[in-house]
């Protein structure tokens, strides 16, 4: 861990954390099977933390346990400087959570949501409404306030999800998965809400299938796999473990394949496919040397594509071998 | 914030959320309604005259006095098993889940749902009393106190049934499950004194109609707007009553604090 120190007990019991989340050994079962086996992490006020991870690694379940919805077996939590497990209200008064399957109430308009929201919140009936007229503003849903919720868009529920999310000034929100099934425009109406969050200062934690999303906004982001902690540590140095991109040749000419396959050293051969793997970061300056040295030594494929590294690519490099990454080395 | 006041806002608030449900999509509660209205014309006119021949005399008037404080009974039945289905639907919603991650009082989603559904029982026992009153329903000289006390047994008698309604939506998955978890309050009336004097019924079916929450109940209901006899059935119902909603508001109250899936 380069640019924190582990929490320990001890800091618990001594001053109060900086961290807006924390966990130390962080288990959950469901019967037999451990959904997570022992998650340690620690996320600073203001910052934006993703949990990336395939589907059914996990991250659900922890946003559950530290939003209060289900408890954990095992390990310590703070949330807000509160312990979930002490002190559920304490916890529920600090977050907001926008939970995967929206939360909106279908069978009223997206304004009594709001205002319903405000109600809870203990708002006066004037501030209610002057909350829920700025939020409907701020996210777009004038128009549609006053038609049921269960006739929005996708991108509008999740829209209204998050304002509904913001009504209480939460000091930590947490969204999971806030962009899956989104069409690409939504998706990035949404990464602009969640950057605007964060300069508001408050703390994001934000769980997503896709590196993209985590590099785009995260400042810190841990790899969740299988119920441990594969990474953790900022875009940049996730990257770095990930082997480079390349570019693929494949022919259809299985002499056309030898000829290139011994004119280029620096390959992976895949003779089954007919193609050749190069490595290559994929900027125009290195693909065009590649199309100029292919032209020279007359080689011709049929099929030229270009791959970027990716969250399979991630994966790949931290739980391909053979040993399990137990001991959750961070990312240098 | 108090504790007590903090639970009388946020149940306030949870009450009028439910109600604006019930006021958006009225047709749950307007088809709940359909049934006792139905069966009560059904047994005056269709089966009336043979019912009150059957009943040892009496004329058509007769039964409908008989079988008014019955169907009364039915109705909040009816009303309570839209109750368990709404709970159910709800449940499923993602909306409840963001109420559990909120600071507010935890059992308020549940007393939203109680109080509403008992303002939707008596609101439905009005209706239906008042097509009794059409048809020629009238009490034998009930005072105002009676009347109260009448009232207040259906009020005691829906807040029961809606906790055990409330608990059987909380384990039913949807609404389908919900609705044939409820059906036993829909089928008790059936089976009690709603229709027929138990002394009428076979000697081995009578203990099922006497033991069972709706007998008493109906048979005070009768003594307070008829001047029947109550005799114990009084202490009976209201002993009835308490016992099912202790019993249904503990094991709402568990099945909402179990860790949702």
């Amino acid at each position: 861990m380069s640019s924190f120190v582990m929490p320990t007990s001890s800091r618990f019991n001594g001053y109060a954390s900086p961290a807006a989340v924390s966990t130390v050994g962080l288990r959950k079962s469901y019967g037999d099977k451990t959904v997570l086996d022992g998650i340690d992490l620690l996320i600073p006020a203001g910052s934006v933390f993703a949990l990336l991870g395939p589907n059914g690694a996990g991250k659900t379940t922890v946003v559950k346990i530290l939003s209060t919805l289900i408890t954990a077996d095992g390990g310590q939590i703070q949330v807000a400087g509160h312990d979930p497990a002490v002190d559920p209200q304490a916890v529920r008064g600090a977050i907001g959570v926008t939970g995967q399957f929206s939360a909106v109430d279908g069978l009223i308009t997206g304004e009594e949501n709001m205002l319903l929201m405000a109600d809870l919140h203990h708002l006066s009936k004037r501030e209610g409404r002057r909350v829920a007229a700025e939020l409907l503003e701020r996210f777009d849903l004038v128009e549609a306030a006053k038609k049921p919720a269960s006739t929005y868009s996708g991108g509008m529920k999740r829209r209204l999800d998050i304002a509904m999310t913001l009504v209480g000034s939460p000091r930590i929100i947490f969204l999971d998965e806030p962009t899956t099934g989104l069409d690409p425009r939504s998706r990035h109406n949404m990464w602009q809400i969640i950057r605007e969050l964060v300069s508001d200062g408050v703390t994001v934690f934000l769980t997503t299938q896709y590196l993209e999303e985590a590099d785009e906004l995260a400042d810190r982001i841990a790899v969740l796999n299988d119920g441990r902690i594969a990474a953790q540590g900022t875009a940049e140095e996730l990257k770095r473990l990930i082997p480079g991109g390349h570019v693929r040749l494949r022919f259809t000419d299985p002499a056309a394949y030898r000829s290139a396959a011994s004119a280029l050293r620096e390959t992976t051969r895949d003779d089954e496919a007919l193609s050749l793997q190069i490595p290559s970061d994929g900027s125009q300056r290195e693909l065009r040397s590649l199309l100029d040295w292919l032209d020279s030594a007359g080689i011709e494929a049929d099929e030229l594509t270009v791959h970027t590294p990716d969250l399979d690519d991630v994966f790949f490099a931290l739980t391909g071998s053979n040993q399990p990454n137990r001991n959750q080395e961070a990312v240098r | 914030m108090s504790s007590l006041s903090l639970t009388l806002r946020d149940s306030s608030t949870m009450l009028r959320r439910n109600l604006l449900h019930a006021r958006r999509y009225p047709s749950l509660t307007l088809n709940l309604l359909l049934t006792p209205v139905v069966l009560l014309l059904l047994f005056v006119y269709i089966f009336g005259d043979v019912m009150s021949a059957g009943m040892g005399g009496g004329d058509r008037a007769a039964y409908i006095a008989y079988v008014v404080p019955g169907i009364l009974m039915m109705t909040i039945g009816g009303t309570v098993v839209g109750t368990a289905v709404s709970v159910s639907n709800d449940m499923t919603e993602g909306i409840i889940a963001r109420f559990r991650t909120m600071a507010i009082h935890r059992g308020s989603v549940l007393i939203g749902h109680v109080i509403g559904s008992v303002l939707q029982s008596i609101a439905s026992v009005v209706l239906v009393g008042a097509v009794a009153v059409a048809i020629g329903f009238r009490s034998a000289d009930a005072t105002v106190l009676e009347w109260l006390a009448a009232f207040g047994l259906m009020a005691l008698v829906a807040l029961a049934l809606t906790w055990i309604a409330v608990g059987m939506g909380m384990i039913s998955p949807n609404a389908e499950a919900a609705s044939n978890n409820a059906l036993p309050l829909i089928v008790l009336p059936l089976i009690s004194s709603a229709f027929v004097p138990v002394d009428s019924m076979p000697g081995w079916f009578r203990p099922i109609a006497e033991y069972q929450p709706f007998t008493p109940a109906i048979e005070t209901l009768r003594g307070l707007l008829l001047g029947t006899e109550i005799g114990h059935n009084g202490w009976l119902a209201v002993a009835w009553c308490l016992g099912l909603t202790v019993l249904g508001y503990f094991w709402s109250k568990a099945a909402f604090n179990r860790d949702p899936k």
